[in-house]
């Protein structure tokens, strides 16, 4: 994975001190709250319902295993034991002090981290596939590209005060772990005709209150001027997106109301004057940023050999393993989603115990996924029985991937000061009602996503099944979705109709999934049966 | 006219009365205008062998539309004052000074001190802005 | 009752005027009548807390309750976590929030 060399340190050092400055001043009175707000957001730190959250950058997903176990120690030492990781791959601590923060920051920057443009208008921490450099399908390892990225969007000074917040993901395979579709800018890489890889753009996806899929607006950007692409794309964004209304400054909506086309003409002719400017790194870079991706020492010709008598090992297995393109290994994903547990949080020890098996069986490294989930990429498999014997120990063997187990849930009510409801307790309670092995099986994939607000950090528009918690006169409530995807084949959910209690939607979600069992044809997933029998006969056994 | 308190340009100040960008094309003896967020930089290119001066207004520094206007006039060829006036944040200075500024007014004077740290605190930058004459880290890496 | 809450601007706390001064315990709470804005704007001048809002709340025989569940919540804690509210581990601490 990537190291910084002495300029990348450089960078992380300087901003711990800016940030240092920026505390005294804000804690002399040099600062108003007004003032500070939008200077501590770049640095993740947010004022929530309990007290300053501080998020850490987790660049697209990947870890050692010497930053996981700081980020272990960091629960301990400067909040409550654990952390919650979150959607956007990075992770989050609920209980942070402001005056140690600039501590914080200055142990996390000892092992290449940060929490720079975590938060605030500005060109957000980029996310990829969680299984990026492991996986048998991918065209490239897409993180090259994200590191690249990483680094021109750091401090970009054109960009740092955007109309709103900016989100880019990019990927390199079919199947599609990223949402890349419901980011500001989702990036392809993809190979052309003549074998060469270039970068597939989309721009204007998000979700929030207006969800929408981004279009297609490059099929082909080459390698030698990728940068110089996304500047143009973001200069029109921040030239001409909207600044009247928080509600409508995203990139989407900009897109939307010029229309994808006109978009995409602002944007070309945006490129054809940058591309006049020496602004694009050279390709050499790239191949620089490559070194840091290849191959770690697999063992050539590893069993691929699974004694699977232990029939909860051959369960989680089953369920939470993906195939490596190394013979011999597997991409193996620890849930953090147990039965009536709090989705994406993790205590200290877990989270050092996990470091503690990445060192000794992925080649030292883990990856966050935007599902609230911590992969070991590289496990070989005769290991496998070992990892997952310390995994269900420390209670992290769950075996619920992408099962209705596998809930994708935003902190809600009980920590967060937008929200309007709780989520957490919806989570716990839907994976207890379906918390046999046995359900789980029969229902199959099913991917439920909860949000405690209209803002979706929850992804609710985009799950199998969605929810969404509002406040209904005082009260939780909460709207039941049908029919969202995020994968290759993303669409968004639409409402079943009135909402429910929290028991309420509870039932709701029994009585669909009768249905699906009920319709179910073949190998169909959830999704696919209600794309194909549509709304109306699970509106009729919920509201019937 | 506003006050100057920081001015990186050896030249004479100029202080001609700054004019609206619409008034700037009809108004041939002007050598002065004022951006405002919503204004387009670029009906400016005609009309840069008589500018002298350009006031970017920052009715509030969380609107980043000036950082975009600066840069393109300075991309085009501008070479005269480019003055940030209006809601100027420390901690933005650098960020402007990269953008192709050279001159800040701020609508109330910044902490000297505090502000000359700010605008020397990176010693090394992540991109070329093609604007402020600074190479980018992967310009030294690739050297 | 109109009840002051905000937080403590160096550690973040949730924290409740009580007529002097700020508390940790919501039951600490005075009603601040008419004075809520004036006092939330001195208060946060002098940095003693950051983000003061003012909120309906009513005294029972319990103790101080706010109307809505948001600043319940932020008055108890996470309701999933007990064991990191004020009164840890004590099952019926939630049962007033929600």
């Amino acid at each position: 994975m990537y190291k910084y060399d002495e300029y990348d340190q450089q960078m992380v050092d300087t901003r711990v001190a800016e940030f240092r400055d920026q505390v005294r001043r804000r804690l002399a009175g040099d600062l108003t709250e007004d003032q500070f707000k939008p200077l501590r957001l770049q640095n993740g730190l947010y004022l929530q319902l309990h007290a300053y959250m501080l998020r850490v950058a987790v660049p697209y997903g990947t870890l050692n295993s010497a930053q996981m176990t700081l980020l272990g120690d960091i629960a301990d030492k400067y909040d409550r034991g654990y952390g919650h990781f979150t959607t956007r791959q990075n992770i989050q601590y609920n209980w942070i002090k402001l005056e140690d923060t600039p501590d914080i920051l200055a142990e996390l920057a000892k092992v290449e981290m940060h929490a720079i443009q975590t938060s605030g208008n500005c060109i957000r921490n980029i996310s990829s596939d969680q299984y990026a450099g492991a996986a048998a399908e991918e065209i490239v390892d897409p993180r090259p590209y994200a590191e690249l990225l990483r680094q021109w969007s750091s401090f970009h000074p054109e960009f740092l005060v955007l109309p709103r917040k900016f989100k880019i993901a990019v990927i390199a395979s079919e199947t599609d772990r990223a949402a890349m579709r419901l980011h500001d800018i989702g990036i392809k890489m993809v190979k052309n005709d003549a074998g060469e890889i270039g970068a597939q753009f989309y721009a204007g996806g998000g979700m929030g209150r207006t969800p929408m899929i981004a279009p297609l607006i490059r099929d082909f950007v080459p390698l030698d001027q990728l940068i110089t692409y996304a500047e143009a794309c973001l200069r029109v964004y921040n030239r001409y997106g909207r600044r009247d209304n928080k509600y409508k400054a995203r990139i989407k909506i900009l897109v939307h109301e010029l229309g994808r086309d006109e978009y995409v003409r602002q944007v070309e002719e945006e490129f054809a004057h940058l591309l006049t400017q020496p602004i694009e790194p050279p390709l050499a870079e790239l191949e620089r940023i490559k070194t840091h991706f290849t191959d770690p020492g697999f063992e050539a010709g590893a069993s691929d050999d699974l004694d699977l008598t232990d029939p909860d090992f051959r369960l989680w297995v089953e369920r939470n393993t993906h195939a490596h393109k190394q013979a011999g290994y597997v991409i193996a994903t620890v849930s953090l989603k147990p039965v009536g547990g709090i989705p994406g949080d993790a205590s200290a020890d877990q989270i050092r115990l996990m470091a503690q098996l990445a060192k000794d069986y992925s080649f030292d490294e883990l990856r966050v996924t935007h599902a609230q989930n911590i992969v070991f990429p590289h496990v070989k498999k005769a290991d496998l029985y070992t990892v997952w014997q310390a995994l269900d120990a420390a209670g992290l063997a769950t075996a619920n991937l992408d099962t209705v187990g596998d809930i994708i849930a935003c902190p809600g009510l009980d920590y967060c000061a937008l929200a309007n409801a709780r989520s957490i307790p919806v989570a716990q309670k839907i994976s207890e009602r379906f918390g046999s092995a046995e359900r789980q099986a029969e229902i199959g994939e099913l991917k439920l996503k909860i949000s405690g607000c209209i803002n979706a950090c929850g992804h609710h528009h985009a799950g199998h099944i969605g929810i969404l918690g509002v406040d209904k006169k005082g009260l939780e409530n909460y709207q039941l979705l049908l029919g969202g995807s995020e994968g290759a084949d993303t669409s968004l959910g639409q409402i079943t109709g009135p909402g429910f209690t929290e028991d309420g939607v509870v039932d709701a979600i029994e009585k669909a999934t009768e249905v699906y069992l009920a319709n179910k044809q073949g190998e169909e997933r959830f999704l696919d049966t209600y794309r194909r029998i549509g709304m109306a006969p699970f509106k009729e056994a919920i509201y019937g | 006219m506003v006050e100057v308190q920081f001015r990186f340009r050896e030249d004479e100040a100029v202080n001609d009365p700054a004019v609206t960008v619409d008034a700037f094309a009809a108004q041939t003896n002007a050598t002065a205008v004022r951006i405002e967020p919503g204004d387009d930089a670029r009906d400016l290119l005609p009309h840069l062998d008589r500018l002298s001066l350009v006031e970017v207004s920052f009715p509030a520094w969380t609107d980043g539309r000036g950082y975009s206007s600066a840069r393109i006039l300075r991309e085009a060829g501008y070479k005269g004052e480019m003055r940030a006036v209006g809601d100027l944040v420390i901690d933005m200075l650098h960020h402007l000074k990269r953008c192709g500024f050279d001159a800040f007014a701020p609508d109330k004077a910044l902490n000297d001190q505090d502000a000359r740290t700010a605008f020397d605190r990176w010693e090394n930058v992540y991109q070329a802005t093609a604007v402020d004459g600074r190479p980018a880290i992967w310009a030294k890496r690739h050297g | 009752m109109k009840i002051l809450t905000g937080n403590d601007l160096k550690t973040g706390a949730v924290i409740w005027w009580t007529g002097v001064s700020w508390s940790l315990d919501v039951n600490d709470s005075a009603d601040v009548g008419d004075h809520g804005a004036a006092l939330a704007a001195r208060e946060e001048g002098a940095r003693n807390v950051v983000g003061a809002y003012i909120v309906d709340g009513a005294k029972t025989e319990e103790g101080v309750r706010p109307a809505h569940i948001k600043e319940r919540i932020r008055a108890l804690g996470p309701t999933v976590r007990l064991d990191l509210t004020l009164k840890p581990s004590d099952p019926a601490a939630a049962d007033w929030v929600i």
